[in-house]
């Protein structure tokens, strides 16, 4: 029945704790790969499903596309309009997500077991024949540029917008993937059509299946949930390199906080150096308030409430970013502090006690992750996105275990730019130019 | 994909789960303790909650509960200021704290082979706290910047305290629990160390420990760490000021230039959920969810969004826990070419035909069916029923509440949404706010 079905017992073992997860990988008889994990003590099913691409795949003049059409989703297919479908869905307490991000589109699915079928196949009418009626374009339509309207009076959106824009000009990166005003108010049914038979195929479909289910169960599950979608997407975007200098950019805005997005390119998400990388930036900014950015800009001064640091590796791009909001009359201080703080990470390194604290921190979290059924499925289709294999649950402490003080520093010294750092201010920061 | 205004998310039902293994006891000093069993992973979360939130504080001194949350992981008389955070990360494991109207609590997610060391450094903060004048300066600096990015910088929090101050006219639930800025930037080491001092002791406290452990293993490290410590002789009896008869109803206008789209806010004052006494409460979440749950299946949703454009969103809330008495919330955000006054007419019409028409009983049946499944969601999420116990036992309601509740949910009737719909929708005890962007909006 199943080309192939491969049990993998992983055990998760830290410093602290351990976790036991069976990966099970299935592969349905119409050819849709799975990773499952059964768990029949609570009567529920969890469904992740990602489509590489995204927004990213939007045409020239449709920017807004895939997003306007994944808010579709749940609004009318088959027969039924968005509020029978609704209905439908309500009276199996089912709950279904759709979302659009720039790489990738998610569907994710959580139904009881005791009406799994009706569930699948309401989910099924909802990827597969959607309707796209004028009705709930136009009404949808609305909530989108509503939406748009309030990113652009949202500090924290300007910043980011602004960022992106600078960084990635006319890649699909650099522009907002809900689409501009213009944009949004030109799209036709015929777009959601498209863009829907672009975005769901199976070529770049990746599935998690965690919950009160076996394994032989899933493939006919999967086949009959989305055996129908079209078997190629058109091609995704070029890779692009990041492309905004050092320096400070000032947005004026009549807000008593400024906020500040920043950052510079960063690494690749395989890059051998990557876990050396995700330690650092733990000691750096990501690492709570043991942070050396969260000591010294919070802790020290009371700068902030908070500032964290981010390695983004994106499928065609890869930043090293942060964020940090004070008062306008602090913010200065808050950035030359950060500025400070980068320059001397990337030159004197970390210390063994902080690489050390951190590897514990990040090895003892790692089990934690898997607490629940839709967090399990969450991170096993993540893990396919980026190619990963099951025994990486296994390995994953080994590798950040095996990062050493010099690799951490080499890395220091290499990832860390302080001159190409480039931060977006908004609002009226004092002492900024 | 992020098409609900964010400024406007509610919280619309609680439901309870019905199948957790739950073991309770007090300590002899008087700390009561609860144990929710789940051994599917070896985590545990550890939860401390005090019974006192930001509706307790002193008259003028708004923000100190929240504030000595901040306080609480600084230095004790073992600790280092920050070894609290740096010791669970040490360990592996996550640490943060809440501050709400009603209760302060602390938490800690790890490895369940650490609730040992979790429960000797929580104890030990309970009562060995030895903050400076230094920490204070610093950490309110953070408290103003946490006030800044919460409310100062966001147009729809700032419209919420305004609506909040008018909602309560004596209890204070009308105040932020962030504080006043003028408050806070005032708050000093007495006003810290007086609230610690009567307050954080085990009498005025809940343990909520769950996930991979066994009750017995429990109580006895509970007895070792908290069971030590004595309790508070002079802890005051918890009466906070309460709502006088409310007799006029009050109308806000908001203006900030940095609100993107009008919209409108009408509370009404609520029952909440009380001991032996659920029953109205379990109406409500009902009457929120026909009224305002769903856009597709609501009468807000079908009259505003479907049968005509009027409305971009509409929500009804409802959150039963709460100490005191609660409320019962509408919003609307119009479509484009439709003023705030049409809306608010067209949304008043909508309750005027709820409270004439009968309830359709295929939606209660839907909303049954939701609310039971939301339970077996619910056990799926350990963190959540431990937040669900802690919170119900410092708002006055005991464990039998905690697990009558889904029960009372089941059985609510048409007649029962009725009733509590004709009490609450009682305009003398409503606010109405218009959020906008210029005077010009508000019509």
């Amino acid at each position: 029945m199943f080309r192939s079905f491969i049990a993998l017992t992983l055990a998760l073992f830290a410093t602290t704790a351990s976790a036991e997860i069976d990966i099970i990988e299935v592969t349905s008889p119409g050819g849709v790969n799975a990773w499952v994990v059964e768990e029949p003590s609570i009567p529920f099913i969890a469904v992740e499903i990602r489509f590489r691409g995204g927004t990213s795949l939007d045409l020239p003049g449709k920017r807004g596309a895939t997003n306007l059409m994944m808010g579709l989703l749940e609004e009318g297919s088959g027969d039924m309009n968005a509020q029978e479908f609704q209905t439908a869905r309500e009276a199996l307490a089912a709950s279904y997500g759709f979302s659009a991000y720039d790489d990738s589109i998610g569907v994710s699915a959580q139904f009881l077991t005791e009406n799994q079928d009706e569930a699948i196949a309401l989910l099924r009418q909802a990827l597969i024949e959607p309707t796209f009626d004028r009705d709930a374009l136009d009404r949808v339509r609305a909530q989108v540029l509503a939406n748009i309207a309030s990113e652009e009076k949202r500090p924290n959106s300007i910043a980011s917008t602004a960022f992106y824009s600078a960084a990635f000009g006319d890649h699909p990166y650099g522009t907002n993937s809900d689409g501009t005003v213009e944009s949004v108010n030109r799209l036709t049914q015929l777009d959601m059509h498209d863009a829907h038979q672009r975005a769901l195929t199976h070529d770049r479909l990746y599935v998690s299946v965690v919950g009160d289910i076996t394994a032989a169960q899933v493939g006919p599950m999967l086949d009959t949930l989305l055996g129908d979608l079209p078997a190629q997407g058109p091609e995704l975007p070029n890779d692009i390199a990041f492309g905004l200098e050092g320096g400070t950019t000032v947005i004026d805005y009549d807000t008593p906080q400024a906020v500040a997005f920043f950052g510079h390119a960063g690494m690749k998400r395989d890059d051998p150096d990557f876990f050396a990388a995700y330690v650092l930036n733990n000691v750096l900014g990501s690492g709570g308030f043991e942070s050396r950015l969260m000591n010294e800009v919070r802790e020290k001064r009371g700068l902030t409430y908070g500032i964290g640091t981010y390695l983004v590796p994106k499928f065609h791009a890869e930043m090293m970013l942060g964020s940090v909001a004070s008062s306008n009359a602090t913010i200065a201080e808050a950035i030359a502090v950060t500025r400070d703080v980068w320059a001397d990470t990337a030159t004197n390194g970390i210390t063994q006690a902080e690489l050390d604290r951190a590897k514990t921190y990040l090895t003892g979290e790692y089990p934690l992750r898997f607490d629940g059924n839709s967090e399990i499925a969450n991170i096993m289709v993540g893990m396919q996105m980026i190619d990963l294999s099951p025994e990486y649950v296994t390995n994953r402490n080994d590798y950040i275990e095996a990062v050493t003080l010099e690799d951490a520093n080499r890395v220091a010294r290499e990832l860390l730019q302080p001159d190409n750092l480039h931060f977006v201010v908004v609002g009226k920061p004092e002492g900024l130019n | 994909m992020k098409r609900l205004l964010a400024a406007l998310a509610m919280i619309t039902t609680t439901a309870t789960a019905q199948a957790e293994e739950v073991t309770t006891f007090t300590l002899d000093n008087g700390m009561e303790v609860v144990v929710i069993e789940d051994h599917r992973a070896p985590v545990v979360v550890h939860m401390v909650w005090y019974k006192i939130g930001s509706a307790d504080e002193p008259v003028g001194a708004s923000g100190v509960a929240h504030f000595f949350e901040h306080l609480m992981f600084k230095q004790t008389d073992i600790l280092e200021s920050g070894e609290f955070s740096a010791t669970v990360a040490a360990n592996g494991g996550s640490d943060n704290a809440f501050t709400s109207y009603d209760y302060t609590a602390y938490f800690q997610r790890i490895a369940a082979d650490r609730l040992e060391l979790m429960m000797q450094m929580e104890s030990n903060r309970m009562t060995n706290l030895a903050i400076t004048a230094d920490n204070i300066a610093t950490e309110r600096n953070v408290v103003l910047e946490e006030r800044n990015q919460r409310t100062e910088n966001n147009p729809g929090a700032l419209a919420r305290e305004q609506f909040n101050a008018a909602q309560y006219q004596n209890h204070r639930y009308g105040v932020p629990v962030i504080g006043w800025k003028h408050e806070m930037e005032q708050l000093n080491i007495d006003d810290a160390l007086a609230f610690y001092d009567l307050y954080y002791s085990p009498n005025n406290a809940v343990l909520v420990v769950a996930g991979d452990v066994q009750p017995d293993e429990v109580r006895a490290l509970a007895e070792t760490y908290y069971g030590v410590i004595p309790s508070e002789p002079d802890l005051p009896e918890r009466i906070r000021p309460q709502e006088p008869p409310q007799r006029a109803e009050r109308r806000i206008t908001y203006t900030d230039p940095r609100v993107s789209q009008p919209y409108l806010i009408r509370s009404y004052l609520a029952p909440e959920r009380d001991p032996g006494a659920q029953e109205e409460a379990a109406a409500l979440v009902y009457l929120a969810e026909l009224l305002g749950g769903s856009p597709f299946t609501s009468d807000l949703g079908i009259a505003l969004q479907f049968d005509t454009q009027t409305a971009l969103y509409t929500n009804a809330s409802y959150d039963g826990s709460s100490l005191d008495t609660s409320t019962f919330s509408l919003a609307v955000v119009p479509t484009s070419d439709v003023s705030l006054s049409e809306a608010e007419a067209a949304m008043d019409q909508v309750i005027a035909d709820f409270l004439a028409n009968d309830i359709d009983p295929a939606r209660m049946d839907s909303i049954r069916t939701q609310l039971h499944a939301s339970e077996i969601f619910a056990l799926d999420d350990t963190q959540g029923l431990a937040h669900r116990y802690g919170a119900a036992l410092t708002q006055s309601l005991t464990v039998a509440d905690v697990q009558a509740w889904p029960e009372i949910l089941q059985s609510v009737t048409e007649d029962d949404i009725k009733a509590v719909a004709a009490k609450v929708f009682n305009r003398d005890q409503a606010v109405t706010g218009w959020v906008v962007a210029t005077q010009e909006d508000a019509r």
